[in-house]
């Protein structure tokens, strides 16, 4: 085989969630009473990245045969601590958001101890761990309130040149500074590789556990980048119990949709984006073909099945029934 | 050998796990620039004291030096740093990373704290090379490749990380024949090139192609180190088992006169490129075997008779009448009567953390139920007769499977089959990995069954197993039966000759020279 038959196969996830996102984006501008302009391009691009980041943490952790049930909970946490921090002068407000990022940083780092240094299952320690964000967010905001330096926050989701969504930019820029360092890093590869298969790694002399714990911190870190553009978008604090569950099933759904396989080792984060983008998009299909809201549920777990049986198509490929199992 | 300075040292070094002993005061010493054979029957402790050496384990006592100098690994990443390098039997490859990430995974070449992949890929190539696997793709996903390149990359892999002692647990067992001659050769390279080689393998004459010394482990104790060469086959066999060794293949029956009629016929069957118009019969009382070299249709044969292949196209008739299997299940219904022992124990014949019990009644659990409920006490009275049937020592039967040795896990496998009493039974190198004595236990249970009436199909790629267990042998070349042997036509040159059959002489030359 050729080597680009190779990187297509590694790349085939990404590539049909990118697809999935094209041909739903298009079914949605072209339907949209404005088209394809720059402002509704905006508006979706906001929505998209809050769960893009969010998705990318369940990535991370999905890489290593782990599940984050905590996300949605760090990314409520840090929209709470924002409210209060990241306010007032540019050095003020630049102090709070080290402080959001490093609440997330905090959180990511309790979860990969708790799992991978306490070998607790991920799923019961991040149900626990979520819990608990969220009794600290409710704390820091029983009701929603609070404020954000909107100089910073309009800049961030307002648009470049003219055109280009500013969210947009900050989340390839994180996608530069955070994931591509890390999937070809060390401690990236230990991660894909403890994912796969643990033994073998220990085996080969991998540093399995600091690639782990690298892969939960940096997690926290992008659902608290997450929590950080709640804030900008919203300008408030708000523990909503029912929107960070919503974000953590919704992030399970985008990386399945982006192709990361949830019994570890593969995937990409880049491929969770697009799922994340692609399943937002199909939430709001529905608003531009006038059907009332309360079909949103409904139809988004209907999509959310057909795209993943495109996946098991191959299945019905296989000559050999043992490879069903593999 | 007296005045040379040994490597590596290991001095009254013990382990238990729980109450087993599983090494005893074990003494070891390996020389640069040899290869030193480690010999003993499964369980004797070659794999508790590989494993000591590779960092995996820490020994209750003892003490282990190198050059000299006194060492303790903590983890195999320690061994590693010491130069220690173990091919392990289980593989340590990562199926859904790359060969190359899985070659250069233990110290990949970085660059700005990113892994350099234009380095990584050049290493990578050049380790397959070196291992005289150039035909694999660096790029291929590992899970994608069959079990005997794997083993190839395993063995790449080991060498791109400069070992100084390298270890080979069993390492050639899944090779192809062509292959085992190409890691001979690197392996002879390395011990030129000053690395001490230590090589455990149950094959006795890639012992005597490759060992300049061999010791020989039993329960646990070192009982023998001696220059090769200087002892028989049958002397090494004794020290090793500790008892008289003398028929390790009970007598053939004579065959069944040829108008018996065959239980299992397959016509023009073919599958996919992997299967090419393959006809043949069994005929109760029968042992029929699979020859040739690795990988060339006999794996797909067997599970295309056991109803694992779709799109399969052909005939196959049971009792000369047709049937078509579309699953397992099929396959082991009453009417067909089929077992098959599978190539990997591990994987595909038991559930290894469930108990010795429930392993040996998964295959049988329709016929030991009533109404969907289990009836314990037959489950009870067949599991004794097959525990003594096949001598399966186990300390209990609510044990985890996974806790028994390799040969009575093995035993479990075919005792869960033969609790359906199957007519037809199909055997996937059932004998790979195990030891002597359990082998010959195997041999005889082949041959009872037979002659209580079974008709067997039994693939090994060991030929001495087939020249000593089968009535008659289907040689296989690319997906086709490229010859049938018969009764004393079945001869270890005859099998050799007819698996090349299409290849030169000179790998015929050579594959003659260490049969």
């Amino acid at each position: 085989m050729k080597d680009w038959r190779y990187w297509l196969a590694e790349q085939r996830g990404t590539l049909l969630a990118f697809g999935i996102f094209v041909a739903m984006f298009i079914l949605y501008t072209s339907n949209h009473q404005a088209g394809f302009t720059a402002n509704v391009v905006q508006t979706a691009s906001n929505k998209g990245v809050l769960l893009a980041f969010v998705a990318m943490d369940q990535t991370l952790v999905v890489i290593t045969a782990g599940i984050d049930l905590s996300v949605g909970m760090i990314f409520l946490l840090t929209n709470c601590v924002a409210s209060w921090l990241v306010v007032g002068s540019p050095v003020e407000t630049a102090f709070g958001v080290v402080v959001v990022l490093a609440v997330g940083l905090l959180c990511g780092a309790l979860n990969g101890a708790i799992v991978i240094y306490g070998r607790l299952q991920p799923i019961v320690a991040t149900i626990a761990t979520g819990a608990i964000f969220f009794g600290i967010a409710l704390l820091l905001r029983p009701f929603p309130g609070g404020s954000v330096n909107e100089r910073l926050a309009d800049a961030l989701t307002g648009r470049l040149f003219g055109f280009l969504p500013a969210s947009l930019v900050a989340l390839l820029a994180v996608v530069l500074v955070v994931w591509v360092p890390f999937s070809r890093s060390v401690y990236g590869r230990a991660a894909y590789a403890a994912g796969s298969s643990e033994t073998a790694a220990y085996m080969s002399g991998v540093p399995i556990r600091r690639g782990k714990f690298a892969a939960y911190v940096l997690a926290g870190l992008l659902s608290a980048i997450g929590g950080l553009f709640l804030t900008f978008f919203t300008y408030t604090g708000d523990a909503a119990f029912a929107s960070g569950n919503a974000y953590t099933l919704f992030s399970i759904a985008a990386v399945v949709l982006g192709g990361v396989s949830l019994f570890g080792g593969r995937g990409s984060a880049i491929g969770a984006i697009f799922g994340a983008l692609a399943f937002r998009t199909i939430g709001d299909l529905l608003f531009v073909f006038d059907f009332d809201p309360l079909w949103q549920p409904l139809f988004q777990g209907v999509i959310l099945l057909v795209a993943v049986s495109l996946g098991a198509f191959a299945l019905f490929r296989v000559r050999n029934r043992l490879e069903w199992f593999l | 050998m007296d005045g040379a300075v040994p490597l590596f040292r290991m001095e009254g070094v013990s382990k238990r796990y729980g109450g087993v002993r599983a090494l005893e005061k074990a003494e070891l010493s390996v020389m640069p620039g040899r290869i030193h054979a480690i010999l003993g029957e499964n369980g004797a402790g070659k794999s508790t004291l590989i494993k000591i050496m590779a960092g995996v384990v820490a020994p209750d006592e003892g003490t282990m030096t190198m050059q000299g100098r006194a060492v303790t690994f903590s983890s195999p990443a320690a061994a590693n740093d010491a130069g220690i390098v173990c091919i392990f039997q289980e593989l340590s490859l990562i199926p859904e990373l790359s060969v190359a990430d899985n070659i250069i995974i233990s110290n990949p070449p970085t660059r700005f704290g990113m892994i350099d992949r234009r380095a990584q890929r050049r290493l990578a190539e050049a380790a397959l090379a070196r291992a005289g696997a150039s035909d694999i793709h660096p790029s291929a996903l590992v899970k994608d490749l069959p079990l005997s390149r794997r083993q190839m990359v395993e063995i790449a892999k080991a060498l791109a990380r400069k070992p100084r002692i390298l270890i080979l647990d069993e390492a050639t067992s899944a090779l192809t024949a062509a292959d085992v001659a190409k890691v001979f050769a690197v392996l002879k390279r390395l011990r030129e090139e000053g690395l001490a080689l230590l090589y455990i393998s149950h094959r006795m004459h890639e012992i005597a192609e490759l060992a300049d010394e061999c010791t020989v482990f039993r329960n646990g104790r070192n009982v023998a180190t001696y220059a090769a060469g200087t002892k028989t086959d049958n002397e090494v066999v004794e020290l090793m088992i500790g008892r008289e060794y003398s028929h390790i293949f009970p007598p053939k029956t004579p065959l069944p006169s040829s108008d018996r009629p065959a239980v299992l016929e397959c016509r023009n069957l073919g599958w996919t490129d992997r299967l090419n118009d393959i006809s043949f019969s069994v005929r109760a009382g029968e042992v029929v075997g699979l020859g040739g070299l690795d990988g060339q249709g006999q794996r797909e044969l067997l599970l295309a008779c056991f109803g694992v292949l779709r799109g399969l196209t052909g005939q196959m008739l049971v009792d000369g009448k047709p049937v078509a299997l579309g699953s397992p299940a099929d396959a082991k219904a009453d009417k067909v009567g089929m077992a098959l022992i599978p190539e990997d124990r591990k994987t595909e014949g038991l559930m290894l953390p469930m108990t010795v019990r429930e392993n040996l009644s998964f295959a049988a659990l329709d016929r030991l139920s009533r109404g969907g409920i289990v009836d314990r006490n037959a489950e009870q009275a067949m599991i004794d007769d097959m525990i003594k049937l096949l001598a399966i020592k186990t300390a209990g039967l609510d044990i985890p499977v996974g806790a028994l040795s390799g040969g009575n896990q093995q035993k479990v496998v075919i005792a869960k089959w033969l609790m359906r009493q199957p007519r037809i039974i199909l055997l996937n190198d059932p004998t790979r990995g195990i030891d002597v004595g359990t082998k010959q236990e195997i041999y005889q249970l082949l041959r009872k069954l037979a002659d209580a009436g079974a008709a067997i199909v039994f693939y090994s790629t060991d030929y001495d197993e087939l020249v000593g267990c089968c009535d008659r042998v289907l040689v296989l070349y690319d997906g086709a039966v490229k010859r049938e042997l018969v009764g004393p036509e079945i001869t270890e040159h005859a099998l050799i000759a007819s698996a090349l059959n299409i290849q030169d002489d000179n790998a015929g030359m050579k594959q003659g020279a260490h049969a």
